[in-house]
């Protein structure tokens, strides 16, 4: 068990409401778990509340959804009492997200490098050459080979690793102690999937960050997290160590595992998963580390 | 089981059929699916005032002998501009002494036949020339293009007045020259749509079974545009009946003594300061329908277009 | 007989100074009921050989040999009955305003057959969807779901060669398994001839015998998928496509 003050994130019962037009739909139903310093996965199929879990810790969701929690301390804040005007303090500064698309999560219309100043410029005062000189560095950091032509281009003149890379530089020049990473390779061709986890593999491990990884992919989180936790229909079934995913023993974890096509190892049918509805109604397993 | 127990058994299991998510035929699902457009606009308030003014429109041109006081076209000199509410008169009378209130109510008719017509013929015109001239291409889609161009390029009015100059003065002369610069806009709407929708996979099955550019662009193109041309047209209608009133106005839409509500505009201008209701009251009513147009395109754009986005 | 053959297929966009070569010089054959997948990346080319092969494509060069025929600039009724495709995004491949019934209805009576209630009928159940599903809308139905109806859409025809382009990319992945199974199943119900294309060298692992690997719109490598489980490979890019599949190896801790 971590020690409280290793903990940078510990959430307590977080539930995630869409009131609609048929009932209030619960995209998360009381989960809890803690972050410490250390790369959390959290795996799980569409619906299953994953990456709702990411943005509720930042109150990224908006109207008509209602988050509610019973604390989601960070360090020794609970960022659930926190006015709008301390959460932007929060966000990028000392909670970052990257998420899946770049194409989609780049201002279009801004130079790459407008967009790594201004991401630095909100929470830190330094003149103009500093701020170009900080961003310059977060170029070379996230391994851009020439960070002036890039600081000077836009968003669509560059690739998808590229692209994503830089969404990494933004998110992380602010420095901060967490970092949610929501599908972040997903849109990624497999061979720049690896060099772009591989750097921000190396800038958390560099600046002691905590990292929450969210997938779908259970092979890529088991090889790339410390830690994992499995959710399904809005609760998590399962938590174990990423490198004993394998032998992972809840149901839902196994027909998942069995459901994938294997490279190296042949099968005639794939396994098909078999929802058990006791899985629904389970209480969820706790996340603490 | 009492007869109210049976009443209510059946109202519940038409509620179901209608709400159900596995419709059992073509008619079911087509009739479910319109159930659910309706409810998502009931939601809407201010769509529902907006359809409320126009319901209300329509039953007022459809009942208007039932329901005016008065023969609109019945003069009475000696009772000419009679205040509101004075001697009988609820909306009280113009410069020739007819009872406003009955030329409203006549006037609603000729509202609702010009803005029928219109809605019948710019969008339709306008769906097929820009569906046609998106999905073919190449100097099919340059020529249609450039002929829309050139009917965009003229002001309603100024056309309006040619055209009446060359035909005459009269409503469906008017009607005829109000869509005539009126469709160009639904021409390029369908063309943005067919060229997003074009290169859709469900074309490219669709052109996989063997299916031609006719059937392609009726079924599988228009209804896909139908969304946005309805939702324009609604928002158009106000700029339809104001073009009409203009133009009744200026004198060349429905003659005198038509009871058309720009017309009652045109005769009660000269008594605007002293006789105010003369004018105002037809353009009251004018802001009103508007109004109801403008607020239901608004909710139908809602209930339309989420669909067209798609779901994940 | 319903085998097909591509030689030295070019494929291209626009011309002169902005002409993009999707596709250069790529040949390959696929016998009659075999299962032959297209692997590569995003920009390798693989999509736009099954677009060549369905006609989509405007500007190719090259011989193209389908079923015994050869194809030219237009698709004939009989090639569309013959060969089908299954496109990869359920939810652009299923048109929004028209119900399952009727986009199956449209698919058989473009084709000619008649019976049509009794087909689609049959077509759902083939698919594992039962008649409940008939009259929905796509918005009533999962992507695993509308993916089926994609595949009921391509076998309406009753065609020898499917083309699959991505069908489970975007799915979830224990939906992935049941689509997979079933168009396990329907090949060898149906002694289909498969071409697949994914990017996911498991998948192709599991649905294919023999593979080519395709970057930049060439092919560098043809090999069997045996060959392929156990890295008997030579060529460098397929070595790393192989290695980066197998997931990520984490380089030890700085500190």
């Amino acid at each position: 068990m971590l020690e409280q003050q290793d903990k940078l994130l510990d959430v307590q019962n977080l539930w995630v409401k869409f009131p609609t037009r048929s009932g209030v739909f619960d995209a998360v139903r009381g989960i809890s778990f803690s972050l410490g310093k250390e790369r959390l996965g959290i795996v799980g199929e569409s619906g299953s509340g994953k990456s709702m879990t990411g943005r509720a810790i930042l109150r990224l969701i908006r109207k008509p959804g209602i988050v509610s929690a019973d604390r989601i301390m960070l360090h020794d804040k609970d960022l659930m009492t926190m006015s709008e005007r301390e959460m932007r303090k929060v966000r990028g500064q000392r909670i970052s997200m990257v998420m899946q698309d770049p194409k989609f999560s780049l201002n279009p219309v801004m130079t790459v490098g407008e967009q790594i100043m201004e991401a630095y410029a909100q929470h830190a005062k330094a003149s103009k050459a500093d701020v170009k000189r900080k961003a310059l560095d977060m170029l070379e950091a996230v391994s851009i080979r020439d960070p002036e032509r890039v600081f000077r281009a836009y968003p669509h003149e560059m690739s998808g690793g590229m692209g994503q890379r830089i969404m990494i530089a933004m998110m992380l020049i602010p420095n901060p102690e967490i970092l949610i990473a929501d599908e972040p390779t997903s849109a990624l061709d497999v061979s720049v999937q690896t060099q772009v986890l591989s750097i921000m593999d190396r800038l958390v491990q560099e600046r002691g960050m905590g990292l929450i990884f969210i997938s779908h992919d259970l092979n890529l989180v088991s090889s790339f997290c410390d830690r994992v936790l499995i959710m399904y229909a809005g609760r998590i079934v399962e938590t174990c160590r990423a490198d004993k995913l394998h032998e992972a023993r809840h149901p839902y974890t196994r027909g998942l595992l069995n459901s994938l096509p294997r490279l190296t190892e042949p099968r005639e049918r794939l396994d098909v998963l078999k929802r058990d509805p006791a899985w629904r109604e389970a209480q969820s397993v706790s996340g603490a580390s | 089981m009492t007869n109210a127990g049976l009443a209510s058994g059946e109202k519940q299991s038409l509620r179901d059929w209608l709400r159900t998510e596995t419709p059992t035929s073509r008619r079911h699902a087509k009739i479910a699916s319109l159930y659910q457009g309706w409810l998502t606009l009931k939601s809407n308030k201010l769509a529902m005032i907006g359809l409320f003014i126009l319901v209300f429109l329509v039953l007022v041109a459809l009942f208007a002998p039932l329901l005016a006081p008065a023969d609109p076209f019945e003069q009475n000199l000696a009772n000419r501009l009679q205040p509101l509410w004075g001697q009988g008169h609820l909306l009280g009378t113009d410069s020739l002494g007819r009872d406003i209130l009955s030329r409203l109510i006549y006037g609603a008719r000729i509202t609702l036949y010009i803005v029928t017509l219109v809605a019948m013929i710019a969008p339709i015109v306008g769906l097929f020339v820009g569906t046609v001239a998106g999905y073919a291409g190449g100097w099919i889609d340059t020529i249609l293009m450039r002929i829309t161009d050139i009917f965009l390029a003229f002001p309603r009015l100024v056309l309006a007045l040619a055209f009446v100059a060359a035909l005459g003065a009269g409503i469906e002369n008017a009607v005829i020259a109000i869509s005539l610069t009126a469709w160009p806009p639904y021409a390029r709407i369908a063309r943005a749509e067919t060229l997003t929708i074009r290169g859709s996979d469900y074309i490219s099955a669709v052109k996989l079974q063997g299916a031609g550019p006719l059937r392609i662009i009726v079924k599988h193109i228009w209804p896909l545009c139908m969304s946005s041309i309805i939702v324009r047209v609604t928002l158009d209608m106000a700029g339809i009946i104001l073009a009409a009133a203009g133009l009744g106005f200026l004198g060349m839409g429905a003659q005198p003594p038509s009871p058309e509500w720009g017309a009652m505009i045109s005769e009660g201008r000269k008594f605007l300061l002293d006789y105010w209701w003369v004018a105002t009251v037809p353009g009251l009513a004018i802001f009103t329908v508007s109004l109801g147009f403008n607020l239901l395109g608004d909710g139908l754009r809602d209930v339309l277009d989420p669909k067209d986005a798609g779901d994940a | 007989m319903s085998g097909l053959e591509i030689s030295h297929l070019d494929v291209w966009f626009g011309s002169g100074h902005d002409r993009v070569d999707a596709v250069k010089d790529v040949s390959f054959r696929v016998d009659s009921g075999a299962s032959f997948g297209l692997v590569g990346e995003s920009g390798s080319g693989k999509s736009t050989i099954l677009r060549a092969l369905t006609g989509l494509v405007p500007n190719w060069s090259g011989e193209m040999l389908v079923a015994g025929e050869k194809l030219g600039k237009k698709r004939t009724a009989q090639f569309y009955k013959k060969v089908q495709m299954v496109f990869q995004d359920p939810y652009a491949s299923l048109h929004p305003r028209h119900t399952v019934d009727q986009v199956l209805s449209e698919t058989l009576y473009l084709h000619g057959f008649d019976a049509i209630d009794r087909r689609i009928v049959k077509l759902l159940d083939d698919v594992g969807l039962g008649p409940s599903f008939r009259f929905r809308y796509p918005h009533q139905l999962s992507g695993g779901q509308r993916q089926r109806v994609a595949i009921a859409r391509a076998l309406a025809p009753e065609p020898e060669i499917l083309l699959l382009d991505e069908p489970t990319s975007a799915l979830d992945v224990s939906v992935q398994a049941e689509i997979l199974n079933l168009l396990v199943d329907l090949r060898m119900a149906r002694k289909l001839t498969y071409v697949m294309v994914s990017h996911d060298l498991a998948v192709v692992g599991h649905m294919c015998e023999r593979i080519a690997v395709m970057q930049l719109g060439e092919i560098v490598e043809i090999m069997s998928v045996a060959d392929m489980r156990t890295m008997k490979t030579s060529h460098p890019y397929t070595k790393h496509l192989l290695e980066s599949s197998l997931g990520y190896k984490r380089v030890e801790s700085i500190g």
